[in-house]
């Protein structure tokens, strides 16, 4: 007790980042099942379903897979750094989001605030520089490999990732330029009030061209369809990860969800106000609103229980039924509502990104490789530096007219 | 031994290991992941000093863009391991001596310089005392525009002078 009160710095943190860690490592096991419920219902099947009730069980069973599954290293490879490319990839894509403030600084325990783990006045800037060495994961995996199909995959990949970079880079400068500060905190408080009293006053609306930039970048920086060239497997088996098994193989796809958690918080923070709520201060109605989200949900969840669930599926929907109710009341408690009111939003915003995400994937066919380079050379980067010159322009006539 | 120290003196050995493998190691690709390693830890001595924008700008320039070239065009001619000639014995006569020489000399320069004593006090400074991108930013576009711009200007005409070289004539 009296070590926590002397060390409130560590201690805290090294229970937020505990905290934080399994937060993540759920929803990115859930992010799959996410991924393939929804990409089934654009193609019309039903997805994972025989697992749990809807398939909730599919993550656990996966990972038990890979957990079990024999671990080969290809004789001829780069052992060292073979076994390290994973690690990275994956070390990297966690550090990232240790970087992320999902809630207001003003929720503190012990003084120190609850919803992100580190404050950084650089923040951003330290974003990008442990994204840039993200590259360094797929490239050594091809490499390492020492086969035909990694090595072009790593190839592809890390030309991919170098040029989109550019362009992520450039389309978020804008943003910067508005809010003067490279401290998410404060990116985010420069994002409230509202034009004409309703609608919310986030960087997407002065900042449209620079988005649509920065998410066409963030797709092709995670290496997701329609540019997951590094791993087309009509092309090139699986890309980079071809020889790797068992959980190193669930390293890699691991940190490729985990930075599209990433990117889609960042896409959250810059241009869509954060934690902050999308409705006007004067309805203080809102702050019911993500236990009643809840609540509706379990009484979904009650309905399907009992009138499309039998034998063990029904006692595990009644579960998850149980949870979601249980969850709601907690939210409508007094205390705890204003607390939620930043996760509740921040997590909204960045699930309708994942939407985004998995629905472009449902969707959009590959691009061929020139066509990529051709349209992040030729289009984006000319755009984002336009859209540059425009803002810093824009943002530079107050003081020419007055000297 | 407070704890910047300590993560002083780790991060010195492994800019140090970094280094030396650098040099010993024959794959290519080894010897990039050895100067990346260098340059990381370098950042980590930076923030140590209170520079985050320097510790931030020397992660994102050199681990990663230059190296991450590095890595690219090692695995785009998927070169060999490099082939060594023996040591010329006049390296290892006078070169040997000369450079361990050449590093007592800088040792000795550092540990009387005011450079070396800053930075000696610097390392665990508390980060908000030092610089602020603001600042840095204010000090680049005002106080020394000039310099500044002039070196971007020879970047430029650097960049262009590549591209002039490789281009193919026709």
């Amino acid at each position: 007790m009296e070590f926590i009160t002397q060390h409130p710095v560590l201690v805290v943190s090294l229970v937020k980042i505990a905290v934080l860690l399994f937060i993540v490592m759920t929803a990115l096991a859930y992010l799959t099942w996410f991924e393939r419920k929804v990409v089934a219902r654009i193609q019309s099947r039903w997805g994972p379903y025989y697992v749990g009730a809807h398939g909730l069980l599919q993550p656990l069973a996966d990972g038990l897979k890979f957990l079990f599954k024999e671990d080969m290293t290809p004789p001829t490879s780069d052992k060292f750094t073979y076994t390290i490319a994973p690690f990275l990839a994956l070390a990297l894509a966690l550090t990232a989001i240790a970087l992320i403030p999902f809630g207001p600084p003003s929720v503190q325990i012990l003084g120190q605030p609850v919803f992100m783990i580190s404050n950084l006045d650089i923040g951003l800037l330290f974003l990008f520089a442990i994204t840039s060495i993200g590259v360094y994961g797929v490239a050594l995996a091809g490499w390492s490999s020492n086969s035909k199909y990694p090595l072009l995959g790593g190839l592809r990949s890390s030309a991919q990732m170098i040029s989109y970079e550019v362009s992520l880079t450039l389309s978020v400068v804008g943003v910067l330029l508005i809010a003067g500060t490279l401290n998410f905190n404060d990116i985010i408080s420069g994002q409230s009030g509202y034009y004409l009293h309703f609608i919310p006053r986030w960087h997407v609306i002065p900042q449209l061209v620079g988005f649509l930039c920065y998410i066409t970048a963030a797709i092709a920086e995670t290496n997701r369809i329609p540019f997951d060239l590094p791993e087309a497997e009509t092309e090139l088996v699986a890309g980079f990860h071809t020889e790797y098994s068992s959980f190193k193989f669930a390293m890699f796809f691991m940190a490729e969800y985990a930075n599209m958690i990433t990117v889609s918080c960042l896409a959250t923070i810059l241009f869509f106000g954060g934690w902050l709520s999308p409705f006007p201060d004067s309805w203080t109605g809102q702050v019911f609103l993500p236990g009643a989200g809840l609540v509706l949900l379990g009484m979904y969840c009650a309905w399907d229980t009992i009138i499309n669930m039998r034998g063990i599926a029904q006692l595990q929907f009644a579960v998850v039924t149980m949870l979601c109710l249980v969850g709601g009341s907690i939210c409508l408690m007094p205390w705890v509502r204003p607390v939620i009111q930043g996760p509740f939003w921040f997590t909204t915003k960045v699930i309708a990104f994942l939407f985004f995400y998995v629905w472009t994937r449902g969707t959009l066919p590959r691009f061929r490789y020139d066509q990529l380079m051709d349209f992040g050379w030729k289009l984006l980067l000319p755009v984002s530096l336009a859209n540059l010159v425009v803002t810093s322009f824009v943002l530079v006539v107050p003081y020419l007219r007055h000297g | 031994m407070s704890v910047p120290f300590l993560v002083f003196f780790a991060c010195a050995f492994l800019s140090v290991l970094g280094a030396v493998l650098l040099l010993v190691s024959w794959e290519p690709i080894h010897s990039a992941l050895s100067l990346i390693l260098v340059m990381m830890s370098l950042a980590v001595l930076y923030l140590l000093l209170g520079a985050e924008f320097i510790a931030a700008v020397q992660i994102i320039v050199y681990a990663g863009a230059i190296m991450v070239l590095f890595v690219f065009v090692i695995m785009l001619l998927n070169a060999g391991n490099e082939e060594r000639t023996d040591w010329s014995k006049i390296a290892k006569v006078v070169g040997l001596p000369m450079a361990f020489f050449l590093l007592l000399l800088i040792a000795r320069g550092l540990s009387r310089s005011v450079i070396g004593a800053t930075i000696a006090n610097g390392v665990g400074a508390r980060s908000n005392a030092g610089v602020s991108t603001r600042d840095l930013s204010t000090a680049l576009f005002r106080q020394y525009l000039f310099p500044f711009e002039a070196t971007s200007i020879l970047i430029l005409i650097a960049l262009l002078g590549a591209w002039i070289l490789a281009r193919k004539d026709d």
